[in-house]
């Protein structure tokens, strides 16, 4: 989609689409962000009508090979010897519609990606012609494609799918013997390659080599043998190769992750965020009856583009685990929330200031954190999170391997040093003076604080969601939830503070970390708090310095999230 | 709404009449033996009788009679099914499970890439609409002639899909019709496919 027109003064042009006049701006950006002129495909969009195509897409470089966006157009005449355009004779400027120079009459079109519009250029894009050369089109695309729609996972998202329902005939008319390509080739470590099903629009290898900048993908053969290949003894395995599948419109790539999982028609989508890094990618969440399928890039150009890396896609099995965290446990073995909530609320009032120490976790929630901040305050307690370093890359993955480190420093859980009161922590229990621990999703066992301290605590309270070495010393365990099992914000590396959704209900007891600290606040410090993410956030967005001078508020946070000056 | 009902003439409203005319019914068929429409030309040997003894003796119902659905073999007694699931999407009342085999394909002929895992019919559930056999692209499932569904539990009555094969059984149908009609390609899709393949030049 064309960016926002955030600037009042566009300097447009006017076409006419289908005999409407519409006024588009004379320029568009291209996949690298840079203006380029308005094509008839971006125009057309703009009057809201979507020109079907294979190759093109906003992301990637014009390629114009596939010829599904071929549209029949006029253009206006070029001006006589009088300096004058030529006219009809009741004074409208005269259009003249392509047609083949060597067979006049005979309609000609031009490929919608790569055609810049001229100003007074008609559009003809639901004309007969236009029609007509579509069918045409996707005919012969339809030639060698195998129809194997049913053991096919691209099926239900398929744009040889749609536009056969929409510019298809409904019986085939080639009678010969279709060309035999290689079947689930394994392209790559986690692509599975099917030739025939390949329309040979090169979306997947302009990707690899524009945007992953792995020069991996080829086309070899010739003529109707065509088909995709990886260059001999090159394996296909950057941190990018499943942006592919999403790129091909039918089902030639497909994710040997995915593969036969399950159907698309199936999975209920659901808007999410990627935890892998502190990138944030926007994604979409597949998921059936509890069960999560898979992840998609979802689109955001101010954070992820259309993309996001392999790693982080496939980082959603330990969600549905086995051995997850389900039963609240107490000093006495398994008890109830209420109950549990009750002792830790009476072991917490007699607490002396100085003597509780939170370690919070950077893959915590915005909500989270602020609560547990508000509990830090209430007994001047130490707070800290835990730090997470990788290798960043120059696409998407960041240094930062947390979701939200920002997070835990803007509200003040952690400082610019992450981790940097780890030590202090430790010393203290070491000491005798820190009796009370809270453990957030973190197995501080692996951060400084061994086992044996571990042991010297009076009251060690513990959330997470899998089992670990601190979840065993834990006198409170408390189940927790994933990101995909509940509603919150992270703020990623560059400050910009997004929000997501629930997908799935979590495991048994667990219930999301934010609703048990509402309530341990509420019964600890008295103060009242809101029982809605809603109002939470917004109660955060007043409360914490960077948020409010952002001015965020819940409703206006939309899909794309808002940034804060950080 | 006042539904209005019909006054009752004289002649009805005598009551004796109208029963003489039931007896007439009931004598009649009583004395029509030899006249059977339903059974009597299907069960030979007990064409005389207008009841029949179910269940040691089963009714043979006509043909297009929706019985309960049973995954069919093909030819060679393979699983015909692959897993497209449009059975389960289109199942009004949800009554048929499918467990998709994952990157392996779980196949057990040569030329397939995907068939089911697991596949269930809870005929508890089943509504016998026949959407399911519509909607197959492999004529793979059909509503048979089965009407006596039972059992003693509900798990029991959850078909999984070793019963729907054997209950289903080899579908010669589609085999004799082709035999029948000299055409032999188009019979096993994936042997023609294969065989094509093999004639062409290869170029990978």
């Amino acid at each position: 989609m064309p960016a926002k027109r955030t600037e009042p003064a566009v300097d447009t042009v006017t076409v006419k689409v289908d005999g409407r006049t519409v006024e588009v701006p004379r320029t568009t950006p291209n996949w690298q962000g840079k203006p380029e002129p308005t094509t008839v495909l971006q125009a057309c969009r703009h009057a809201g009508i979507e020109i079907p195509h294979y190759c093109y897409h906003p992301k990637l470089p014009v390629a114009g090979n596939c010829r599904m966006c071929l549209v029949h157009v006029a253009m206006p005449g070029r001006p006589g010897p009088d300096g004058r355009p030529p006219t009809n004779e009741d004074g409208t400027p005269k259009v003249f519609p392509m047609q083949l120079p060597y067979e006049t009459g005979t309609p000609r079109g031009v490929i919608g990606c790569a055609t810049g519009i001229i100003p007074g250029m008609e559009i003809y894009a639901s004309s007969p012609e236009t029609r007509q050369m579509r069918e045409a089109v996707l005919e012969s695309l339809l030639i060698n494609h195998p129809l194997d729609c049913p053991i096919c996972d691209q099926a239900g998202e398929c744009k040889l799918q749609e536009y056969s329902v929409e510019h298809g005939q409904t019986e085939s008319r080639f009678a010969e013997v279709k060309v035999h390509k290689p079947k689930a080739v394994d392209l790559g470590p986690r692509i599975t390659l099917d030739a025939e099903r390949c329309v040979l629009c090169t979306r997947c290898i302009r990707f690899t080599a524009d945007i992953a900048r792995d020069d991996a993908l080829g086309i070899v053969n010739r003529g109707s043998y065509n088909s995709i290949s990886t260059y001999p003894g090159q394996p296909f395995d950057n941190n990018y190769t499943l942006n592919t599948v999403d790129l091909c419109p039918v089902g030639a790539l497909t994710s040997d992750d995915f593969r036969f999982q399950m159907r698309v028609w199936f999975l209920k989508e659901t808007k999410s965020l990627c935890t892998g890094c502190g990138t944030g990618c926007n994604t979409l969440i597949g998921s059936r009856e509890n069960r999560m399928y898979r992840y998609e890039p979802r689109q955001n150009d101010g954070v992820n583009s259309y993309w996001m890396c392999d790693a982080g896609r496939l980082d959603y099995k330990w969600i549905g685990r086995d051995d997850r965290l389900a039963r609240v446990r107490g000093p006495k073995g398994d008890t109830s929330w209420p109950s549990a909530l009750r002792e830790i609320a009476g072991r917490l009032a007699n607490a002396k200031e100085g003597s509780v120490a939170i370690v919070a976790s950077a893959r915590q929630t915005n909500e989270e954190l602020f609560l547990l901040k508000k509990l830090a305050k209430c007994f001047k307690a130490l707070t800290d999170s835990v730090s997470r370093k990788g290798e960043a890359d120059h696409l998407l993955v960041a240094e930062d391997r947390n979701p939200n480190t920002t997070g835990t420093q803007l509200i003040g859980i952690a400082t610019k040093r992450v981790g940097s009161k780890l030590g202090t922590i430790s010393k203290g229990i070491a000491s005798g003076r820190i009796t009370t621990l809270i453990v957030y999703g973190e197995d501080v066992t692996k951060h400084g604080i061994e086992a044996k301290l571990l042991g010297k605590i009076k009251t060690l309270i513990v959330s997470d969601i899998l089992p670990n070495a601190t979840t065993k010393k834990a006198d409170f365990l408390l189940p927790g939830c994933a990101h995909a099992e509940k509603r919150g914000t992270f703020t990623n590396v560059k400050g910009r503070v997004q929000k997501f959704g629930k997908a799935l209900e979590p495991p048994g007891d667990a219930i999301p970390e934010w609703e048990v600290l509402h309530e341990l606040v509420h019964n600890v410090t008295g103060l009242d708090g809101f029982n809605s993410i809603e109002g939470l956030f917004n109660q955060m967005a007043t409360e914490v310095k960077a948020f409010k001078a952002a001015g965020l508020e819940w409703a206006s946070l939309g899909d794309d999230g808002a940034d804060v000056n950080w | 709404m006042k539904v209005k009902r019909t006054e009752l003439t004289w002649w009805e409203r005598l009551y004796l009449p109208t029963l003489l005319n039931g007896f007439k019914v009931t004598l009649r068929h009583f004395f029509s033996w030899n006249r059977s429409k339903v059974y009597g030309g299907k069960q030979k040997g007990y064409a005389a009788k207008t009841t029949m003894q179910y269940p040691e003796e089963k009714w043979d119902v006509p043909t297009g009679y929706r019985g309960a659905p049973y995954l069919v073999k093909d030819v060679d007694e393979k699983t015909k099914c692959v897993s497209c699931q449009l059975c389960e999407f289109v199942c009004p009342p949800k009554a048929i499970r499918i467990t998709p085999p994952g990157d392996s394909g779980v196949v057990d002929r040569e030329g397939a890439e995907k068939m089911p895992e697991e596949f269930e019919i809870n005929m508890l559930r089943c509504i016998y609409c026949g959407f399911c056999q519509e909607v197959c692209p492999e004529e793979a499932i059909f509503l048979l002639k089965d009407y006596a569904i039972n059992g003693e539990s509900r798990e029991e009555l959850v078909y999984d899909k070793e019963k729907l094969l054997s209950l289903g059984g080899a579908d010669r149908s589609a085999y004799n019709h082709h035999v029948q009609c000299g055409v032999y390609e188009g019979l096993k899709k994936w042997e023609t496919k294969s065989r094509e393949a093999g004639e062409q030049p290869a170029f990978h």
